[in-house]
């Protein structure tokens, strides 16, 4: 028989029982729609990780004091003092992979301005800094090494500092703010970045030079971090590797004994979440593979059925001529008919339910022509591989048996 | 005989039940010629449906021969004999066999939709005119449960003839159906067998069998009696019913 008569059969076929039909497909239709919605949801999140990931900064290197270990008890590393002003400076001496670094030195203060006052957070960092992290300026300038070496009391200012203190809308450019005791002038206002994945205000910020915040502020003598950019992505490793050799050395840790600070690239964060996406993946993958064989049991069991019911039916057709290949074609159309409609609309459902998602978290709506072409593929074979057996059942039902069953 | 139809030489089928034997039919012989209206009688378990499945290739005797119009099916494998029903045979069942939910003129097209040399069109054509030929013009787009059982039965006669087979084969086709309307589908019968149908036609019932041409009375497998007989009218059985009375 060619394929048009039996797909007309079986399609026809399919009709007379409608409402079978659409339950059958049902289990197919919730598999592959939270597939297909899950998958979805996985890679726009990935998505925006990297794209965070990737505006923080440009070839990034962050180096930080180690855990301190006490007993086995992993402590804080706030208190950690391993980092220290000569390393940055050896860094930016001798590490040949690096081409710009800065230290941090944090500090907090009520900033005032006017009848205005809002708690700030002050990083004391090189010129270098804004560089590295990918910070512009709206106005102004970037103070300079000679402010550094002077430890001037100049700052910059993100854009929620001038919302909160320059409240009349004046030009924070060149006004005194004070930041508890010590009064700095504004030399500069960065453009907005907005919030970042873990919902921080990234432009809560105030930009001074490390030195100033070193003696005016916290009278400490180490640095919270050191942040470097690599001369280029692929050299990032490299980059490290010198910045860990440079500070073993600087540290005297003998060979065999472990670092007292750590040291990430940016590259090394993202295979972190490519890793956690590749297990998000296969889990994801498990769980179609689960749901697509429930979908499938629930497609043979009906097609079982149905075999039985029309056993009367399939006695007639071959007493008229079907051949027992024209009988198995047709139940195997029938069923992977079941499952590929359900796929489709499994595909549309977790397509909307995907973009409704993202929508409402304001995520971007990333559609993978993967996940979509694989869908279809595995229903087309669930149809073959679920509904083979009942159909060869009915293939091999006696002609004159079948036409006189009840 | 002039265009023989069917030959059946030394025809023999056992069934094996467990450790025994049923002999359903033995040693059977006989032949039907193009145009004949063959009933073939019998009490229960006499062997007619044995019979009629193997003339209908449903079946294989277990030894002898049967030809049918030319070809000896025992050269045939399954294919061959699902190919071969679809051409050259028609079947009208006891309970009419109709697909559920599907239109008169569907069920009748059905037997073409396995020859693939038929085209839509003419799948199309054919079926309107078996439907005209059983009198169900109005009725096509009728599915079975708003038919009468005259009328379902018409729509299987319908689809036993589309294909054009070299012979008819009917097992019990009045056996669920009141006298009267028995006599209408009989009628029908006879006006095919004048169009030159060859039928054979499988009843228990001799009141029916007066209808035909020919009668082959089957009795323990055996054929005991094989005869020309007069052929009375259905349609003039039916205009000597009593009116207003069920039978
Ligand atoms: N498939 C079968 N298996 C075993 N015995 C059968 C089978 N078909 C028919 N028979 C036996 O063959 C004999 C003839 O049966 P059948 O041709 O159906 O008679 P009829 O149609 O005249 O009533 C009966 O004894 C019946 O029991
Ligand atoms: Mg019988």
């Amino acid at each position: 028989m060619n394929f048009n008569n039996l797909s007309k059969i079986a399609i026809k076929a399919l009709l007379r029982n409608k409402g079978r039909a659409i339950l059958t497909m049902l289990g197919i239709v919730i598999g592959i729609a939270s597939v297909i919605t899950m998958v979805s949801l996985g890679q726009s999140s990935t998505y925006n990780i990297k794209q965070e990931l990737s505006s923080m900064g440009s070839n990034m290197i962050m180096i930080s004091p180690a855990f301190q270990q006490h007993g086995g008890v992993k402590m804080g590393n706030s208190n950690a003092k391993s980092l220290t002003l000569n390393d940055y400076k050896t860094i930016k001496a001798n590490a040949r992979y690096v081409s710009k670094v800065s230290p941090t030195v944090a500090t907090s203060a009520q900033a005032v301005y006017g009848a205005n006052n809002h708690p700030a957070s002050i990083q004391g960092i090189s010129p270098d800094y804004l560089d590295i992290r990918k910070y512009e300026l709206e106005r102004g300038v970037l103070f300079s090494e000679k402010d550094v070496i002077s430890y001037a009391k100049v700052c910059i200012i993100g854009q929620t500092i001038v919302k909160n203190l320059f409240t009349d809308g004046t030009n924070p450019i060149g006004a005194t703010i004070r930041f508890g005791s010590v009064p700095m002038k504004v030399v500069g206002v960065l453009v907005s970045k907005g919030g970042n994945q873990m919902g921080q205000d990234q432009d809560d910020i105030v930009f001074a030079p490390y030195t100033t915040v070193q003696k005016r502020f916290s009278g400490i003598n180490h640095l919270n971090m050191i942040t470097a950019s690599a001369t280029s992505e692929e050299e990032s490793e490299l980059a490290a590797t010198e910045i860990t050799q440079i500070l073993r050395k600087n540290h005297k840790i003998a060979s065999g004994d472990e670092d007292d600070f750590e040291v990430f690239t940016q590259e090394e964060i993202l295979s972190t979440v490519n890793s956690v996406t590749q297990l998000l993946t296969a889990l994801l993958s498990a769980i179609a593979a689960i749901s697509l064989i429930v979908g499938g049991i629930g497609i043979m069991n009906i097609m079982y059925v149905t075999v039985t019911e029309r056993t009367k039916e399939i006695g007639l057709r071959m007493a008229i001529g079907a051949h027992k290949r024209d009988i198995m074609m047709q139940f195997l159309f029938e069923s992977v008919t079941l499952s590929l409609i359900g796929g489709i609309i499994g595909i549309i459902f977790g397509l909307i339910a995907a973009y409704a998602l993202s929508s409402l978290l304001g995520w971007p709506y990333v559609v993978s022509e993967m996940s979509i072409v694989a869908s279809f593929l595995v229903c087309a074979a669930t149809g073959v591989f679920f509904g083979w057996y009942p159909a060869k059942r009915a293939a091999n039902l006696d002609p004159i048996t079948a036409i006189r069953y009840e | 005989m002039a265009n023989e139809i069917i030959r059946i030489e030394n025809l023999r089928r056992v069934f094996h039940v467990g450790d025994e034997d049923v002999h359903a039919l033995k040693d059977i012989s006989f032949s039907i010629a193009q145009g004949e209206f063959v009933s073939i009688m019998g009490t229960s378990g006499s062997g007619k449906s044995t019979m009629l499945n193997i003339l209908g290739c449903l079946d294989t005797p277990t030894s002898g021969e049967y030809i049918i119009d030319g070809i000896n099916v025992k050269t045939l494998n399954n294919n061959a004999l699902s190919t071969l029903r679809n051409r050259k045979i028609g079947f009208v069942f006891q309970s009419y066999n109709l697909l559920a939910r599907t239109t008169a003129l569907e069920n009748v097209e059905l037997p073409l939709l396995y020859n693939h040399e038929v085209s839509a069109k003419e799948r199309r054509e054919r079926a309107l005119a078996a439907l005209e030929a059983v009198g169900l013009s109005e009725r096509l787009m009728h599915t079975p449960n708003q038919l009468s059982g005259g009328q379902q039965q018409r729509v299987a006669i319908a689809r036993a003839i589309v294909n054009d087979p070299v012979i008819l084969l009917a097992d019990e086709a009045t056996g669920n159906l009141d006298t009267r309307t028995s006599y209408e589908i009989m009628s029908l019968f006879q006006d095919l067998h004048q169009k030159g149908k060859t039928i054979a036609f499988v009843t228990h019932e001799p009141d029916i069998a007066v209808f035909t041409s020919r009668t082959i009375k089957l009795r323990d497998g055996h054929i005991i009696e094989d005869k020309q007989i007069e052929t009375q009218s259905a349609a003039d059985a039916l205009a000597n019913m009593p009116v207003n009375e069920e039978s």
